[in-house]
């Protein structure tokens, strides 16, 4: 059942140099209890359609095309409208937990005055209910916890804890963006297992954002790469790690150290990713592939669908007949 | 190995905090010999950064000696520095951090060849062709820091410490801050130049990954002490100490099997207050009893590989780990 969908989403950013597209055109849906992982380098778009679901765009930011979440369209919302649903049915994790965590509170005052804000309960059930999300996201000893400030736990910890904040209201969607990146592999490990964990208890639907591939192979069940605001390719996660069809995809999937490739070089994909206001026109990508043809930079990429959902965009297929599929 | 050019003996680097000794190093062997990269990974907090400063004379020694090219590593201070360790080089994580924002580029890379004596002009000329070496335009020379990108600005650290004709470089997280696709640009950049240049590199990383891919051995580090050293090839393929082995399943790999990668419990411990014994007994999966109490000597394994585990039996074949899950 379908709880998030988002079809010709734009988002406009106002720059230096005038209005300018960071997201452009992009569809996609998220089910109940399905895992989507949203991969690109930066600048390619994630983190705005993330921040456009919560309604918090940067200043002068604007949202259009349609986001129905639960029942709602987004892209109608007031201010006052997204603070009903922000951290009680849409809540998000951030890279860094210390920005959604206050320095100076206890970890008591901020998780029950979350809960409180949403939920009219008293503040003895709102101290339990808090314990027993500590608990859930394997926080040793919970009661102590609560009196501790954020500075006092590690990195790891502290994610944690924004998880436990996220999770207070029960949204309905958890948005999660690069939630391990600052994080060691060993801490990694713990976190990832910890969202799979709450996947599968609470039927939680979770949209990540990194650009980590190995992150999204071990927790996601679909995933879309962008490009400068587009999608370029999307579908079931092992499928598209497997038997990439865009040569984006194959790209950031050869730039892997564990790809195999000779002796001590890495693979690159050549050149750097545009900047916002600088997409080039046509398919976006073509100033980097290998594959371009002439018609790559005139006209958008022909769309390409292998089945319901899974599709390319892309003119040009290179890898259309190595792989047996058809158009 | 072939020419031994730094020798790291029974390092220990101590912080005051307060009243409290806080050794972050102690007691490390390592040696680096030219034209070889040297990984050295392990988690955040485990003294990785602080021994790669003390190689290079940043950080003040408790106990034990560097050796570079067969003179002891004297620390920087603010009297003049023996021109023997200006060949001694570091790269630090955040190119941001370690150019000057007010200084033009050029000016910035030909300091260390005035220093060694050669004439600005002379130097500025040398500056443009290391440029269009580390892969930038010479005219960049004229320009500032903030023109250039995250990966970019990483190649100017680079083609500045190779400005003085550096035989070792320690490399800190070079290439964490930069992007997807600068990160193997710049990855290859190294490995090129290692091998150009015949210079010794440490290459220090939290990504086990890359370090397997570019370096010819790896050092495996935690809380202060070096658990396991070895070819990489040996190491990856079969890991003789239970924190090596933690960190090498906990790496997601992205072959859409959805792999859930080995969760370890626990953090790394304050280095105030190390753990009695094996330092990494209390978040071993598989330490026994006497863990806790005595302290691993390290050995030498049959393939020349060092490692400090009871679990392993000094000049035998590596024994195979198995975490009970």
């Amino acid at each position: 059942m379908t709880l998030l969908s988002v079809r010709d989403l734009t988002v406009t950013l106002m720059t230096g140099s005038g209005p300018a597209d960071a997201v452009r055109k992009l569809s996609f849906d998220v089910n109940k209890g399905e895992i989507l992982g949203i991969a690109g380098e930066s600048g390619s778009g994630k983190t705005m359609t993330a921040l456009s679901i919560l309604g918090l765009l940067p200043y002068k930011g604007k949202a259009s095309g349609s986001i129905r979440f639960d029942g709602e369209e987004l892209v109608d919302f007031k201010p006052k409208d997204f603070r009903r649903i922000r951290g009680r049915d849409v809540a998000m994790i951030f890279q860094d937990p210390m920005t959604s965590l206050h320095p100076m509170l206890t970890i008591e005052t901020q998780l029950t005055e979350h809960l409180r804000h949403h939920r009219k309960i008293s503040k003895s059930a709102a101290r339990a209910k808090v314990l027993e999300l500590l608990d859930t996201v394997k926080i040793p000893d919970p009661a102590a916890a609560l009196r501790a400030h954020p500075s006092q736990f590690s990195g790891g910890m502290r994610q944690r804890i924004a998880i436990a904040m996220a999770l207070a209201c029960d949204p309905k969607l958890l948005i999660a963006d690069e939630p391990t990146t600052a994080l060691d592999v060993t801490v990694q490990a713990g976190i990832l297992t910890l969202l799979d964990d709450l996947r599968k208890k609470n039927n939680l639907s979770v949209m990540v954002i990194t650009h980590d591939l190995g992150v999204l192979s071990a927790l996601t069940d679909r995933l879309l790469i962008m490009y400068a605001g587009s999608e370029v390719e999307s579908g079931p996660t092992a499928q598209l790690l497997t038997s990439p069809r865009h040569p984006y995809t194959k790209g950031l999937i050869d730039a892997l150290p564990d790809s195999q490739s000779d002796g001590k070089r890495l693979l690159a994909i050549e050149g750097m990713p545009p900047e916002l206001g600088k997409f080039p026109s046509g398919c976006a990508f073509h100033t980097r592939c290998a594959f371009a043809k002439a018609e790559c930079s005139a006209g958008a990429p022909t769309k390409v669908g292998i089945s319901t959902d899974r599709r390319i965009f892309c003119s040009v297929d290179p890898f259309l007949a190595s792989q047996g599929g058809s158009r | 190995m072939k020419d031994l050019i730094l020798d790291v003996k029974d390092l220990a680097v101590e912080y005051t905090r307060g009243d409290l000794k806080v050794r972050a190093v102690a007691g490390v062997d390592l040696q680096l010999g030219a034209g070889e990269i040297l990984g050295l990974v392990g988690e955040s907090g485990c003294g990785k950064s602080t021994l790669g400063k003390a190689a290079v004379g940043i950080l003040d020694r408790a106990e034990g000696d560097v050796t570079f090219d067969g003179k002891s590593v004297a620390k920087i201070g603010r009297g003049k520095r023996d021109p023997h360790f200006l060949s001694l080089q570091m790269i630090f994580q955040d190119p941001y951090g370690s150019l000057n924002p007010r200084r033009k580029i050029g000016e910035q890379i030909a300091d260390g060849p005035v220093i060694q004596g050669m004439n600005r002009s002379d130097a500025i000329e040398k500056a443009k062709s290391l440029l269009e070496r580390v892969g930038l335009p010479a005219n960049a020379v004229d320009r500032f820091p903030h023109q250039f990108s995250g990966g970019q600005r990483q190649r100017i650290a680079i083609a500045r410490a190779l400005a003085i004709n550096p035989r070792v470089i320690v490399a800190d997280e070079p290439i964490s801050a930069l992007d997807t696709s600068s990160q193997a640009a710049v990855a290859n950049l190294l490995v090129n130049l290692v091998e150009e240049f015949q210079m010794g590199m440490i290459f220090i990383s939290h990504d086990l990954s890359i370090v397997r891919r570019i370096s010819d051995r790896v050092a495996v580090m935690y809380l202060g002490k070096i658990v396991e050293t070895g070819r990489t090839e040996e190491i990856w393929n079969s890991p003789s100490h239970p924190y090596t082995k933690a960190l090498m399943s906990a790496i997601p790999h992205a072959d859409g099997k959805a792999f859930m990668p080995l969760d370890l419990p626990g953090d790394v411990p304050n280095p105030a207050y190390p753990p009695s014994g094996c330092r990494f007994h209390p978040r071993c999966p598989m330490a026994m009893a006497s863990c806790a109490t005595e302290v691993p000597k390290q050995i030498a394994l049959a393939d020349g590989r060092k490692v400090s585990c009871v679990l392993q039996s000094e000049g035998a074949a590596v024994k195979t780990l198995n975490f009970a899950k």
